[in-house]
């Protein structure tokens, strides 16, 4: 039970000369929320897809919920949820139905779905919108119910990739309220994001610059060990050297 | 002298079907003045724009722009307004230096008469002249088209969400692109769902559900925050969040990062005794280690306070 989550060592992706992701080494502990940060192209993606088994790594290698990447594919997958700001519910279905499918995809039973259905649309407070489209109802609570949903099927980590752009800040705060449920449930939680004010929540992050972990500790350690008084100011010095924050 | 105003909107309503996209909004830009429309996606920002650059019509008030009516005086406002739309609209396929080279062709003008307006602009972009515009980064992509919109040499300017998607490196270049146009004399409008870029604008408004909630200068905004507030840590954030909740004057708390905002409901209590009710209650519920400090409000508060005033829509 004390194994971590997730537990990457010197985990590496070339695409030919080019080195996406360099040897990054971390873990991250049962019901954790890390923050996963670097700016565009800094190689977040591409090591978040090998972690959730989409691409194989060229060296290294990595666990996650105890299972090797490379050679248990499957079973990582199934004991993961995903959910990001491009792709996550099915619009044209209903509330209802798009928990109903999601649950058949990650093979919970008739009865778990409709207890975890009750639950979920209590604690979001949506009892009475289950029959609506999800297109019809705010984009605040369609991130929610998305979150929601990935967590369905009780995985052991779930992937954020930048769950709260652009929504309003008491939105955004009651789904930084559900991420820490999780995590004290025993999820462990990584946030994959470029803004930093989200990063804040985390309690871990990690700042790749240039396909490598060039910080990594709480928001406060990160902060002294740059000596930058702020998020954005650690970020400017680590992926700017030269230029004066 | 408000006719000396770059813009001056008056209960502009627009509905879309039986949705009221804008509920009356009503705000002035100053000449020179760089301006921020700061809300979330749906609050209505991007319908405000186009009615501004004359793309769409108000069911009802009144926009001036540069003086001159967005209704009746389009033909004219067309050419002197610079607009970048909140999604990139630039040529993929054409080169960067195409795609700046056809935006001058369309006002009937050149690229060389835009040298000097351009110039902070171009010597970042100049590089990648030959790079197809589809194959930039972001953060060029968003330079390229602030080129573009700014190729006429416009009298003002309106950039809607320029920063939406763009990393923290890359928005910072961009607002920096922004202050020196603005001081330039150029006034400037632009949207943003970013609560913290309101600080790098002269003035802001506040934007939800198609209404203004406040607007004053970002610092004015965090000073007129309406009641007391607190800045509370402890190990058990989740724990702390209930207790704090549960405390009978709590007017709102919620997580700031790794820091809890307390809003105490007696407008007028001293910071030193709610601080020693909060600390005795949070004992009482088991808490320890937990910090207590009268904070300032920031923009994020204040959107939060009035959000919670509005009647739910």
């Amino acid at each position: 039970m004390s194994e971590p989550a997730i537990d990457a060592q010197a985990l590496t992706r070339r695409f030919g000369t080019f080195t996406a992701v360099d040897a990054i080494t971390f873990h991250v502990e049962r019901g954790e929320v890390f923050g996963f940060l670097g700016a565009n192209g800094a190689g977040k993606t591409t090591a978040m897809r090998m972690l959730i088994g989409l691409l194989k790594p060229t060296s290294g290698s990595a666990t996650v919920a105890g299972y090797d990447i490379t050679r248990q594919s499957e079973q990582v997958r199934r004991r993961i949820g995903y959910m990001s700001q491009k792709f996550s519910l099915y619009e044209d279905l209903t509330v209802q139905e798009n928990i109903t499918l999601y649950g058949g995809i990650y093979g919970v039973s008739d009865c778990d779905i409709a207890t975890r259905t009750g639950e979920i649309l209590t604690r979001i407070g949506l009892e009475n919108a289950g029959g609506e489209l999800v297109r019809e109802i705010p984009l605040g609570w369609k991130q929610q119910l998305a979150f929601c949903v990935a967590l369905l099927h009780r995985p052991a980590v779930v992937f954020l990739d930048e769950p709260t752009g652009g929504v309003d800040p008491i939105t955004r705060r009651r789904f930084w309220e559900l991420i820490y449920e999780a995590g004290a449930g025993g999820t462990s939680v990584l946030v994959t994001t470029h803004y930093l004010d989200e990063a804040e929540y985390c309690g871990r992050i990690s700042i790749m610059v240039n396909g490598a972990i060039a910080a990594m500790g709480t928001p406060a350690e990160v902060r002294r060990q740059v000596g930058a008084a702020t998020l954005d100011e650690v970020f400017l010095k680590l992926t700017r050297p030269g230029s004066a924050a | 002298m408000s006719a000396a105003n770059a813009v001056e909107v008056r209960g502009v309503v627009r509905r879309f079907a039986d949705d009221a996209a804008l509920q009356g909004v009503s705000f002035d830009v100053a000449p020179g003045e760089l301006y921020g429309v700061i809300g979330p996606d749906g609050s209505g920002k991007t319908t405000l724009f186009r009615i501004l650059v004359t793309l769409l019509l108000p069911d009802a008030g009144t926009a001036l722009v540069l003086g001159r009516d967005v209704v009746k005086d389009l033909w004219e406002l067309r050419t002197r307004i610079g607009y970048m739309p909140g999604r990139f609209s630039l040529y993929p396929d054409l080169s960067v230096a195409e795609n700046l080279g056809f935006f001058a062709a369309l006002f009937d003008t050149t690229v060389a008469a835009a040298q000097e307006t351009i110039a902070p602009i171009w010597v970042q972009l100049e590089q990648f002249a030959g790079r197809r515009a589809g194959a930039l980064s972001g953060g060029m992509k968003q330079k390229l088209a602030l080129c573009c919109a700014l190729v006429h040499r416009p009298e003002i300017l309106f950039l809607d969400e320029p920063t939406t998607g763009v990393d923290a490196v890359s928005r910072k270049e961009f607002w920096d692109l922004l202050g020196r146009l603005r001081d330039g004399g150029l006034p400037i409008v632009v949207s943003t769902p970013y609560m913290d870029e309101a600080s790098l604008c002269d003035r802001v408004s506040l934007m939800q559900d198609g209404r203004l909630l406040v607007t004053d200068r970002p610092a004015a905004i965090g000073r007129g925050y309406p009641r007391p507030l607190f800045g509370i840590r402890g190990p058990n954030i989740l724990g702390l969040l209930g207790a704090l909740r549960r405390f009978p004057h709590a007017a709102a708390v919620w997580p700031f990062g790794e820091t809890l905002h307390y809003t105490d409901a007696r407008r007028d209590a001293a910071p030193g005794l709610i601080t020693a009710e909060l600390a005795a209650h949070v004992e009482a519920e088991d808490l320890t280690g937990v910090s207590i400090v009268p904070i300032e409000a920031g923009i994020e508060d204040a959107f939060m306070w009035h959000m919670a005033q509005e009647p739910a829509a």
